[in-house]
């Protein structure tokens, strides 16, 4: 089973390695993949190295959707489709901002790809700004904590509900602190035709300031407080929840990053806790969590 | 039946072009003045005409491009088509495609791009990609311009070239015109277009990395390849002009072409439509006795140093006409490159430059012969301006 090579550049505790090595052992060896820039990208490919035991190709920050419609396209036309899987793996800044446009026409195509986004809730490649993927009150280089800011001011963007928009046959979220469920959502998608969208949350020890040691610990965190839900939707229909139990306040999550320290310090931080912990109430009645 | 004259619009004799090339994936975007093809393609796939290929209706020229990135890494036969706003939104991809070695094939329906906003034909678009590393060929009417694909998959996909490929054609003037020609026939093109077999591509069972990043210890050495490429591809354009004329017949100069520059004091230069419109005001102005010649630039890049200066070294006064301009430099592209070919040489011709037809402003025969004229002034005289607008309307400035 094809998995990331050793000797890449990633940070110690790096979630970008691990995401990676679970798409792998889900699409196994028969299997073309395409990263836009990124982490990922950078440091499995430092000329002329590479951690890439399957058929690689980078091309652009935002066009990593199109460059897969195009290599499925060209399997077809030649004949080598056969149960080739063709699987892009983006950042959340690939994926929800620059790569959006790029994703939307794929998906409405109902070209046979799986997206997988690999969501660290922020540009971690270009030193921690934030994308529309970074969560109400994070601190980030461009949306930092200060005199008279709580952090980031939006929620993130929810793609895999625009991907339910398009009526992708198949949404699902996951975690990489769950490799098994992580495993199996990107081996269903890369089987249903179409496509195909696995969203992965991917604490990074460099952008959320936690001890390398603690990623999945932190990830976890974020399921066990309902700040990040895991479901999958089929054909638009919520078809199955990872439920709560003994659901952890917000506070358990937060305070173990640095990005959120400033809300324990400031005057008013407990109040955007309070919304951050609304965020989390809002997620189990919507998903049914509990 | 060979050689068979039909008269077809300069959109459709490109696109019979694309089908008997036998592309794998075509991926484009509809834009004026483009869309002819794109719509005779999609009527082509709609007919099952085009074997073994998939087109892929892209939500944007950016797109158009990029799954062309992935398609022809994967191995396959590839073909684009667009202008003006489109290809300026696929320079960041031009880049990356020549950069990737990927031989995806063009045309560039000549457009001015906006602002102000204008439809209509000069080749600002394509002069502004100049640097991406794509070939970039010129085509006089639209026979040249369906059998120029046909040469320009055969440059592109050469193993000693390995670059994409723009076929410019103005736009409307040619993309829209009706005009007699012979269509490529099948046989004959599989003839001269041999099936695309890459030594490198994205193979589950021979895996390799395409896009990788080089740091300074090596990005320089890509560059330089890539410019030995361009390199390599000055010959083998000639050798694709040639190679075409030996099995249909048909020869339209290789990397430049000349009329009746044997004899010439007054040597005009040029790409495109209005090369037609030039010859004749030549035949007209040499039955009056001036002796002028004209060299059609058929390859902007690589841009063919040696031939044009080959081609230049008896003249007296070089003419450049460009339907492009270089804001801040008050000159056209054309110009710019003849006078820096014949910089450091023993050819020492006064070289002045005209813009004209700029957003589609008709250019007729009276222009050219002001041009002229003006020319023959410069032998007399001197330069007395370098480069100019040929057709300024001045009650707007």
């Amino acid at each position: 089973m094809s998995r990331l090579a050793p000797g890449h550049r990633g940070c110690a505790g790096c979630c970008d390695a691990m995401a990676a090595n679970f798409v792998l052992e889900a699409v196994g060896d028969d299997a073309i993949v395409v990263s836009p820039t990124g982490c990922l990208e950078v440091m499995t490919t430092p000329y002329p190295e590479s951690s890439w035991e399957v058929p690689w190709i980078h091309s652009l920050f935002e066009n990593a959707a199109a460059v897969a419609s195009g290599v499925d396209a060209a399997l077809k036309a030649m004949g080598r489709k056969g149960n080739t899987k063709v699987v892009a793996i983006g950042g959340d800044g690939a994926t929800l901002d620059i790569g959006l446009q790029a994703i939307s026409g794929a998906f409405e195509r109902g070209d046979d790809i799986t997206y997988v986004c690999v969501d660290n809730e922020a540009y971690m490649n270009t030193g921690v700004q934030r994308s529309g993927a970074t969560p109400y009150g994070a601190s980030t280089t461009t949306s930092p904590a200060g005199k008279q800011s709580f952090g980031n001011p939006r929620p993130k963007k929810n793609m895999p509900a625009i991907l339910v928009a398009h009526d992708s046959p198949y949404v699902a979220t996951t975690s990489i602190s769950y490799p098994k469920d992580m495993i199996r959502k990107v081996k269903k998608a890369v089987d249903i035709e179409g496509p195909t969208y696995v969203h992965a949350h991917a604490p990074c020890t460099t952008g959320w300031k936690f001890d390398t040691s603690k990623t999945v610990e932190v990830g976890k965190l974020a399921v066990e407080t309902a700040l990040w839900p895991m479901y999958e939707m089929e054909n638009g229909e919520l078809s199955n929840v990872r439920k709560v139990k003994n659901r952890k306040p917000v506070e358990d999550y937060l305070k173990s990053q640095g990005r959120f320290k400033h809300l324990f310090t400031m005057d008013g931080g407990k109040d955007e806790i309070t919304k951050i912990q609304a965020i989390a109430d809002w997620n189990v009645k919507h998903y049914g969590l509990e | 039946m060979k050689n068979k004259m039909t008269v077809v619009e300069g959109s459709y004799t490109v696109a019979h072009s694309v089908k008997v090339c036998r592309p794998n994936v075509i991926s484009a975007y509809p834009i004026t003045p483009q869309t002819h093809i794109v719509e005779d393609l999609s009527q082509f796939m709609a007919d099952g005409e085009i074997p073994n290929c998939e087109y892929i209706n892209v939500e944007s020229e950016f797109s158009a491009i990029s799954a062309l990135v992935g398609a022809s890494a994967a191995g396959a036969r590839t073909y684009s088509s667009t202008t003006s706003q489109g290809l300026e939104l696929m320079h960041e991809v031009l880049f990356n495609v020549s950069g990737m070695r990927l031989p995806v094939v063009m045309t560039v329906a000549n457009r001015a791009v906006s602002a102000p906003i204008n439809i209509w034909n000069d080749q600002q678009d394509s002069i502004s990609q100049r640097d991406t590393g794509w070939i970039q060929l010129y085509a006089e009417d639209t026979q040249e311009a369906g059998d120029m694909t046909a040469q320009a998959f055969k440059v592109a996909e050469e193993r000693e070239v390995k670059l994409p490929a723009m076929v410019c054609m103005d736009g409307f003037i040619l993309s829209h015109v009706y005009e007699p020609v012979i269509l490529l026939e099948q046989d004959l093109t599989d003839e001269y277009l041999p099936k695309y077999e890459p030594e490198y591509f994205l193979d589950t069972k021979n895996p390799m990395t395409f896009g990788a990043f080089a740091d300074p210890t090596t990005y320089t050495e890509f560059r330089y390849l890539q410019q030995k490429a361009m390199d390599n591809a000055l010959e083998k354009i000639e050798k694709a002009a040639d190679d075409f004329n030996k099995i249909f017949g048909r020869y339209y100069g290789g990397l430049i072409d000349t009329y009746k520059t044997e004899d010439a004091e007054i040597i005009i230069m040029a790409m495109g439509s209005i090369i037609g419109t030039i010859k004749d005001v030549i035949d007209k102005v040499r039955s009056d006795g001036i002796k002028v010649g004209l060299v059609k630039v058929r390859s902007f890049r690589p841009f063919p140093v040696e031939a044009i200066r080959k081609a230049l070294a008896e003249a007296s006064v070089v003419v450049t006409l460009d339907k492009n301009i270089s804001l801040g430099l008050n000159e056209g592209a054309l110009l710019t490159e003849v006078k820096s070919s014949l910089y450091n040489t023993d050819i020492n011709v006064p070289v002045m430059g005209f813009m004209l037809g700029h957003g589609g402003r008709d250019i007729p025969r009276r222009t050219i012969r002001m041009i002229i004229d003006k020319a023959k002034d410069t032998m007399r005289s001197g330069i007395a301006v370098e480069s100019e607008f040929a057709d300024l309307r001045g009650d707007l400035v």
